[in-house]
């Protein structure tokens, strides 16, 4: 099957993607590829099969409850693009 | 000190710390000689994004200062680039985007940090298919790296700057992660060493996640020596990574003694079909008839299901990843576009902007197989057929030691052969995959040509088994010299 422009600008959007019209068509035609050749999954039965979230048979392993990170913020928000008081910016959100 | 009659780009990790342990040469002398040998090769290779040298000239010296005061760790003085996708402390970390092109981590990989602990000496961070979504390096936004081999071709991917360094004599060993294929293809097509652990052996703390319950970090080098060494620093239990796994860490280079007289090799015939290049099948049966006339014995194991692993993973890695990559959203690290309107503006165009066009596709593809109404029709579907094909290694693992069988269906591909269709691309990664999905260890070794071209063997074994597996690439490289042929031009 094929995807159309619209299915792919509303997965683009869901996914927060700005696509350029310059790049769509290709973007459509290359994910209809995808998904057709992910599409022979469908053939193969699996009624009984449990679904595999996991290579390991583990649990998640748990720690106790306490402090274990000390206080890098500085450190860390030498990376952000734009920063107030120790806290993020963004555009408003709310008027 | 200072033999100038030792080619010191040569040798491998395990001949570097004899020649340290007997003063033939220190640490920064041979830092310096790498270096050089970088700066002389890398209008050609672009095989690294940072090169580290002022960091690597200090490490190197602080070595030397540790091994004259009788405190020199197990990794002392041994140079290591890392793949630009793990964290490194006050370094750039682009993960080969555009949208981390100005990322300096504030902490080490859990990786980097125990091999600095044990003394090794970073040179830089190599060059990588972006977020390590490509087959052949083409899809890093700091462009291709070019084939040792052939400058016309590619390394393969995503772990390509890693393969060509060591391919070329610039380094000795590299680390790498393996997603789908990403150590042991580019391994493959360099004529390299390359070794992806079982699932959860070496903590991924600190690695930038592409689809977490697939993405391992290993190491290409030159000898599965070399890899055994490095393993025996990177495995075992970390805290900071709930899936690593708490399982003891054998001593990886005592057990490369271990004879192949007696082991079980599975051959599975489906990776012997139409689609192998011939040149490459013809070595590596010569390669398992080696293996045999030492004592191995060859069995033909059947991986039923085998043949959908490339689909399968087509919707679980991009699951993942569309999860994985939301972080990247301008907010709190890395770029961010120019002047948003709004809040939803800023994402898109931030993504838009700093995302390639295979990353797009990734995270759409994922995007898409999570959402209402496709869900159970291709993610829980997916899942399901990655228990039948787990299900089918476990159960050839019960009559067989080892699954061996090619790495890549070609030799290197040229630059832009494979790029227009992103299956043909896909396809590069069909005998790697499986062990992958299973969460099974694999080595890539060189086991011949194909032409002018190098050929890889896979060896792929049980969970936990890498002492199987590295023992027998350790015992084929005693046999065989594939491993040292050197390309053209990088003597």
């Amino acid at each position: 099957m094929s995807l159309t422009k619209d299915q792919v600008q509303h997965i683009a959007m869901l996914a927060r993607l700005q696509l350029e019209d310059s790049e769509i068509d290709d973007v459509v035609d290359k994910l209809s590829r995808i998904v057709n050749f992910v599409d022979r999954l469908q053939a193969v039965p699996t009624d009984d099969v449990l679904p595999m979230a996991h290579p390991l048979k583990m649990t998640q392993r748990l720690r106790d409850d306490g402090l274990t990170e000390s206080d890098e913020r500085d450190d860390i928000q030498k990376n952000t693009p734009s920063t107030e008081g120790g806290y993020y910016l963004v555009p408003k959100v709310i008027e | 000190m200072g033999d100038s009659s030792i080619a010191l780009h040569r040798l491998t990790l395990a001949e570097i710390s004899d020649g340290l342990s007997a003063g033939d040469f220190s640490s920064r002398e041979l830092t310096e000689a790498l270096l050089d040998r970088i700066e002389t090769h890398e209008a050609t290779l672009n095989a690294f994004i940072t090169v580290t040298a002022d960091l690597a000239l200090e490490q190197a010296e602080l070595a030397d200062k540790q091994r004259t005061v009788g405190n020199a760790g197990p990794l002392n003085g041994l140079p290591i680039v890392h793949k630009d996708l793990f964290c490194t402390r006050g370094v750039l970390t682009t993960c080969g985007s555009r949208i981390l092109d100005n990322f300096v981590s504030p902490y080490d990989a859990t990786v980097v940090g125990r091999m600095t602990s044990a003394g090794a000496v970073m040179l830089g961070k190599t060059n990588m298919d972006e977020f390590a979504m490509g087959s052949s390096n083409e899809t890093s936004y700091f462009g291709p790296v070019t084939n040792p081999w052939n400058a016309s071709l590619s390394p393969g991917g995503s772990s390509g700057g890693s393969a060509a360094a060591v391919a070329a004599r610039v380094v000795p060993a590299a680390t790498g992660t393996d997603t789908g294929g990403s150590i042991r293809q580019p391994a493959a097509l360099t004529g390299t060493t390359g070794l992806k652990p079982t699932y959860g052996r070496v903590s991924r703390y600190g690695m930038v996640a592409f689809a977490s319950s697939l993405d391992q970090a290993g190491v290409i080098t030159r000898s599965a020596e070399d890899a055994a060494m490095l393993l025996g620093i990177m495995a075992g239990l970390d805290p900071r990574d709930s899936t690593s796994v708490d399982e003891a860490v054998p001593d990886y280079v005592a057990g490369l003694s271990k004879p192949v007289n007696g082991l079980k090799i599975g051959i599975v015939r489906q990776h012997f079909d139409e689609g192998l290049d011939e040149r490459c099948g013809a070595a590596v049966r010569e390669a398992l008839k080696v293996l045999e006339t030492e004592g191995a014995e060859l069995l033909d194991v059947d991986l039923p299901n085998i043949d959908l692993s490339v689909p399968t993973y087509y919707v679980v890695a991009p699951a993942e990843c569309s999860s994985n990559l939301s972080r990247f959203d301008g907010v709190r690290f890395g770029r961010r576009t120019d002047n948003p309107e709004d809040l939803i503006d800023l994402y898109c165009r931030t993504r838009g902007e700093g995302f390639g066009a295979e990353v797009k596709r990734r995270v759409m593809t994922g995007t898409y197989v999570l959402s209402a109404g496709y869900y159970d029709a291709y993610y829980l579907k997916a899942q399901k057929v990655r228990q039948l094909i787990s299900a089918d290694f476990m159960k050839a693992f019960e009559s067989v030691d080892v699954i061996a069988g090619p790495t890549s269906p070609t030799p290197a591909f040229a630059i832009g052969e494979k790029s227009a269709d992103p299956i043909t691309m896909y396809l590069n990664d069909i005998y790697t995959i499986g062990a992958n999905l299973a969460g099974l260890p694999g080595i890539s070794i060189p086991c011949g040509m194909a032409g002018d071209l190098p050929v890889g063997l896979q060896l792929v074994g049980a969970h936990f088994s890498e002492e199987s597996i590295l023992a027998c690439a350790h015992q084929y490289q005693q046999m065989t010299d594939w491993h040292k042929v050197c390309p053209g031009g990088f003597e």
